[in-house]
């Protein structure tokens, strides 16, 4: 039985305040680096690959699931996933299903971003 | 240049309680430094480089060198999780081979079961903390994410993942400190509660208390000493993170920390007669195994199926004293357990039960942090006098 459960609010901070002020628009924005043009997550200011400057774009907030797991609680479970996004980098996240036996490696996956205990919303994925 | 013989472990050892009460972290520091000193045939005085964690109390190592009154002329507090004490004996090594100690003592405690083990990470305090915590990646749900990848990817079966802990459980039936002393089988294992799918309860290590202490010296000291040395042949370290969502969790550190160590030492897994493997969970232990090389990559549910990993019955035993699945993972952080079930086998002072025969060179493997999002590898390469 998926629980009932709000998560924790994530933390804003001057390198992530651009996501999660789009979050608040309904938009999943990732980076790509103005150098080598690499595509990268999570964001940060500089380029994981090579230091140099990036540019937040939006990403389509379709995916496929990388890998996934049923995590048993107290109050039922929840399903904790790497999805890989259409734009290349993989992410952590929940996939939110009434069905998780019904979950597979590579099913097809769309963002939606839930409200958590504080301000901030998180992306998670629903099936589809 | 090579670290190949510069070193000895000359002293280890183990607090034998797995649940530790009445007693500060401080105070269980000083203890397991008496014991390795008295293992060691060693004074305090003799100590010039400690190494401890970052959960040890106090600023970097400077309360607990005050605490255990010693003289050192370097001292430092690497921590890369559960494989730290394993890093810990190779940084030993490299400051004796440097000239600037003789004997380094490495000392560690922790008592999550009674709430001293060090603080959960908040979010905020990382900058990915924000993209991974409000999901709940609690520590058994990524390496069950990494082993539901490895079974998509090569067909690996819970069955065969179970046959880790059945192993292991054979060696912590001699073992009177381990938690987990009944043998079980693969049936035992996938009966027991789902906790993050695919890992059963019986697939993932226990929680102990727990603190040691190893001792690591010149090579001139150790032979001057009246117990047997343990020779450090080789040292690798590599970390591996999710490199900017280029996410791989099938492959651990391991696959580069272990071609160092094994390169340096100048031996191949066909040489090691027993290995300690970092066993936090069932599936740590079979990536581990096929990034050193004991197999190919995806043979691992293969090699360790049938009991391969038991000692006198398989070809490469392993955590002959019940490892992290059966007997201890003090403070959630086993490596030095590796450390000591290694010094035992090749001192030949394992459990006749489990002992290896002939045992002159074994390996050591410790993982710290978490699989599916960063993690430390540290391999050993250590030899008998």
């Amino acid at each position: 039985m998926a629980e009932d459960y709000t998560p924790a609010s994530p933390v804003r901070d001057p390198d992530n305040a651009p996501f999660f002020d789009a979050l608040r628009d309904g938009k999943l924005l990732i980076k790509t680096c103005n150098a080598c043009n690499e595509a990268f997550f999570y964001p940060r200011a500089l380029c994981p690959f090579c230091l140099s400057e990036s540019t937040w774009v939006e990403a389509s907030g379709d995916g496929e699931i990388y890998s996934y797991t049923q995590v048993a609680t107290r109050a039922g479970s929840y399903v904790l996933a790497l999805v890989t996004l259409a734009e290349g980098p993989t992410l952590m996240t929940n996939v939110m299903t009434g069905a998780p036996e019904a979950l597979a490696v590579g099913q097809r996956v769309r963002a939606q971003f839930i409200p958590t205990t504080g301000d901030e919303k998180l992306p998670v994925f629903v099936p589809g | 240049m090579s670290i190949s013989g510069k070193a000895q472990i000359v002293g280890i050892y183990e607090h034998p309680d797995r649940k530790i009460a009445n007693r500060t972290l401080a105070q269980l520091h000083a203890e397991v430094a008496r014991g390795a000193l008295a293992d060691a045939g060693l004074t305090s005085k003799d100590i010039d480089g400690y190494i401890t964690d970052s959960v040890a109390p106090g600023l970097g190592p400077m309360s607990m060198v005050e605490y255990l009154g010693l003289e050192v002329r370097y001292a430092e507090t690497t921590d890369t999780g559960g494989s730290s004490y394993v890093n810990h004996v190779a940084h030993a090594t490299q400051v004796i081979m440097a000239g600037k100690c003789d004997v380094v003592l490495i000392t560690f405690a922790g008592m999550p079961r009674s709430g001293l083990g060090g603080s959960p990470p908040a979010i905020g305090s990382t900058p990915e903390s924000s993209f991974e915590l409000p999901y709940r990646p609690v520590t058994p749900a990524q390496y069950a994410l990494a082993a539901r990848r490895h079974m998509h990817e090569f067909g690996t079966t819970s069955e065969q993942l179970a046959w880790i802990k059945v192993a292991a459980s054979h060696h912590a039936q001699h073992n009177p400190h381990a938690m987990l002393r009944d043998v079980v089988t693969v049936e035992d294992v996938l009966n027991s509660r789902m906790v993050a799918d695919p890992l059963h309860l019986l697939d993932c290590c226990v929680v102990s208390d727990g603190a040691g202490a190893i001792i690591v010296a010149r090579p001139e000291i150790a032979r001057s000493l009246k117990r047997p040395g343990v020779i450090v042949r080789g040292a690798g370290e590599a970390m591996k993170y999710n490199n900017g969502g280029r996410v791989d969790i099938t492959t651990t550190a391991a696959a580069r920390s272990g071609p160092i160590a094994f390169a340096e030492a100048g031996v191949t897994p066909a040489d090691i007669k027993y290995a300690s493997i970092y066993d936090s969970f069932t599936i740590t232990v079979l990536l581990q195994l096929e990034d050193l090389g004991f197999c190919e990559k995806g043979e691992g549910g293969k090699f360790v199926a049938d009991g391969n990993l038991i000692s006198g019955v398989g070809k490469l035993p392993f955590n002959t004293d019940g490892g992290g699945l059966c007997n201890n993972h003090p403070n959630n952080r086993g490596g030095a357990t590796k450390v000591f079930e290694t010094v035992r086998q090749l001192r030949g002072e394992a459990h006749p039960a489990v002992q290896v025969p002939n045992c002159d060179i074994a390996l050591v493997q410790g993982m710290g942090m978490s699989l599916s999002t960063r993690h430390n590898c540290g391999t050993l390469i250590m030899e008998a006098i």
